[in-house]
């Protein structure tokens, strides 16, 4: 019998520094799109409204943010200081679909191996399934409040009395959600990675996330924030992305390109020690969860 | 034809054993600023090789072993032996602490009741999950999905949500969708445990079809050693962590049972440990011999001789003997009985010897148990004293023109022949 037989697979205790899986994942593509529907009927069953509350959360969301921080605190809604006028209830729909994506895309993902655990001690398939199809199956409910969100624009913009133009930035939103998916993910499979081992970060990631939320332009406009302070501000990589997001879809407001493309490469370097991370903890993950 | 599909080389595993983790990030940190620095980790024990916050415990010991293509193996042993480690290491859910397993082609492994499934799907939208969790395609489940059903038996529930489903049917649809996927290497760890009996014969039935029809390498581990014999040719012993024996499934199994047939003449009983339900301390055996003997091999047609000898606790009246006879797989075959044979004053020791006609056994080893009891005021058995006794063998004489004696298809009897009354052409 020949001793040097060639072997698809070999398992063993080494691990290579840049070894993600990635052809795998990609043949595992099906699973994937399973999962993702899986997740979507699943969320929706035994309910009446369905899908319905895609809609209605940032709908609600976003009304008590117009009463309370538009009509009482009267915070600006405006990004860069200047005559020109956002109806306040788009101002706080769009800073709201956007981070709810985010948060609950990063919330999700970094219980991936924590929810899975019962599935993944028993089979193996590409541990990065599960985060990407979480991934997927927020942006279907995000779709639809983008949709929503289309609609009302288009119904202001119609009827007149506002700036909103349509500009070639439009283009920018698909960027900007690819942006959201690579940081959302990449914070949560990092998290994901850690809780593995201390549930601590589990803890304070629900925590953490509340109070990012007011470190974005979500609740005011960026024109409150001093101009100081508005370069270590706009490091927070969620804030670039909001403020372009309104940039692209009002046709007006703050745009800077180096910050935006500093944000991109943070997203991009979160993603990738994600990666690295994850693909070396979820080797042994199950000795230790 | 003869290709390895399975190489296992030197395996170890290890877990730390205590608390999960065994480590606060505290010790982690010193241990990491400790090796940046190049010193020895502050949180090691001088001279060992474990941490202080918890002892290391191989559930995997140096494992080695080759399977070929469409090789049934059962892998058996006791709890925390390594079984489902082992199996774990190979399905890839976690990785070996040292050692190399090589593969090729895919693993299936038929997963837990309910992992897997999600609670909300339908039965047939949960067959497409599991089989791509599997690793099929969707386009590979298209062409299955009929066959699936059809084995599944719940065609009737299949587009009702599975949290409906009865445990059993669960299982059933479970072990569907794995034994119809085209893997090489199936892992089945303990699983046809909850389906009924009619479907754990299908299930072994399909199993061992398609390992002899399509080469299929098997992996199988249960504590059912009757599964074991039906479905494996080949059999993996795994003891603490060890692979003690890997060949024969018969011999695994005996193995495994520690029942490996003694070759003693003699023993000493006295010092047996009785089971607890013998309250009564009435009588006890001392010891056993077959005389004038130097093995304990027997010809078939040979009478056997016993010596016994046992001491009264107690006035004794109508104590009766039972020699009972198992296989070397503990299977009780059959019994021998001296009624009212004793009766006696406290305190005397005896001796008897016994002459045993065994000639209806068939050739092969046996194990005894030698019982003393009492027949209660109701009529029923009460045992005074159950020892395992002195094992012994048959052999077999074959006389001219008889057959080898074959125990796996006519069993451990051979009766008395037919007599021939009469005969004549019709």
């Amino acid at each position: 019998m020949e001793n040097n037989q060639k072997f698809n697979i070999e398992i063993t205790s080494e691990h290579k520094l840049l070894d993600l899986h990635l052809k795998e994942t990609f043949q595992y593509r099906d699973l994937i799109f399973l999962f993702v529907k899986r997740d979507f009927t699943a969320l929706y069953k035994q309910t009446i409204l369905g899908p319905l509350w895609a809609i209605i959360q940032p709908l609600f969301t976003t009304i008590v943010y117009t009463i309370i921080f538009g009509n009482l605190a009267k915070l600006t809604t405006t990004d860069v200081a200047g005559e020109y006028v956002i109806p306040s209830f788009l101002f706080y729909m769009s800073g709201n679909i956007c981070w709810e994506y985010f948060q609950s895309t990063l919330h999700a993902t970094s219980n991936t191996f924590l929810n899975n655990r019962a599935i993944m001690g028993k089979v193996y398939y590409p541990r990065l399934v599960a985060p990407i199809s979480t991934a997927l199956s927020g942006l279907i409910s995000f779709a639809i409040q983008l949709i929503l969100f289309f609609i009302i624009v288009a119904i202001y913009f119609i009827k007149g009395g506002s700036s909103i133009c349509l500009t070639p930035m439009l283009l920018l939103v698909p960027l900007l959600i690819l942006q959201m998916v690579i940081l959302s993910v990449g914070f949560g499979i990092i998290v994901s990675s850690v809780t593995t081992k201390y549930r601590d970060l589990a803890m304070a990631v629900g925590f953490g996330l509340g109070l990012w939320r007011y470190g974005c332009p979500i609740a005011y406009g960026l024109s409150i924030v001093p101009e100081r302070y508005l370069c270590p501000y706009m490091l927070n990589p969620m804030s670039p992305v909001v403020t372009t997001f309104r940039y692209a879809v009002f046709g007006f407001g703050y745009f800077n390109l180096g910050q935006y493309l500093i944000s991109w490469i943070i997203s991009g370097f979160v993603f990738f020690i994600g990666l690295i991370l994850f693909s070396r903890i979820e080797r042994t993950f199950m000795d230790t969860i | 034809m003869d290709q390895w599909i399975l190489k296992v080389d030197n395996v170890s595993k290890q877990y730390r054993l205590g608390q999960i983790g065994g480590t606060t990030l505290r010790d982690e940190l010193q241990r990491l600023s400790a090796k940046l620095r190049g010193k020895d980790d502050p949180t090691k024990q001088i001279g060992t090789r474990t941490y202080t916050n918890g002892e290391s415990f191989m559930a995997l010991d140096g494992i080695s072993f080759d399977v070929k293509k469409g090789e049934r193996i059962g892998i058996i042993g006791h709890n925390g032996a390594g079984k489902s480690t082992l199996l774990k290491l190979i399905s890839r859910v976690t990785a070996p602490t040292t050692g190399k397993i090589s593969l090729n082609g895919r693993v299936a492994c038929m997963l837990e009741v309910g992992t897997g499934f999600h609670g909300e799907l339908t039965g047939r939208e949960n067959i497409y999950m599991n089989g791509a969790i599997l690793g099929m395609r969707k386009k590979e489940i298209d062409d299955k999905i009929e066959s699936i059903i059809a084995f599944s038996e719940c065609r009737q529930f299949i587009d009702t949500p599975v949290k409906r489903y009865s445990s059993g049917m669960y299982v059933k649809l479970a072990f569907s969708v794995a034994s119809h996927l085209d893997s090489e290497i199936m892992i089945m760890d303990e699983v046809l445990a909850v389906g009924d009996m009619a479907f754990q014969k299908k299930c072994l039935e399909k199993m061992s079809d398609v390992s002899k029809e399509e080469g299929r390498t098997i992996l199988y581990v249960s504590h059912n050693m009757n599964t074991i014999r039906q479905l494996c040719n080949r059999c993996i012993v795994l003891d603490r962590g060890h692979l003690v024996f890997d060949g024969s499934v018969e011999k695994g199994i005996s193995c495994y049972l520690n029942t490996a047939i003694t070759v003693a003449t003699e023993v000493d009983l006295s010092r047996f440990k009785r089971l607890s339900y013998l309250q009564k301390k009435d009588a006890r055996f001392l010891y056993a011999k077959y005389p004038q003997r130097e093995t304990n091999v027997f010809e078939r047609e040979e009478t056997i001789f016993l010596e016994l000898r046992w001491i009264n606790n107690k006035e004794i009246n109508n104590l009766g003997l039972r020699i009972v006879i198992y296989d070397s797989q503990e299977t009780h075959l059959c019994a021998t009985f001296c009624y009212d044979f004793y009766s006696g004053k406290k305190g005397e020791k005896c001796e008897v010897k016994l002459k045993l006609d065994f000639s209806c056994l068939s050739p092969g080893n046996y194990q005894s148990y030698y019982v003393f009891f009492t027949i209660n005021e109701y009529g029923g058995n009460e045992d005074i004293d159950q020892v395992r006794g002195l094992d012994f063998t048959i052999d077999d004489p074959k006389g001219v023109g008889k057959l080898a004696w074959r125990t796996d298809a006519w069993g451990h009897f051979e009766l008395p022949p037919p007599m021939i009354m009469e005969m004549r052409n019709i």
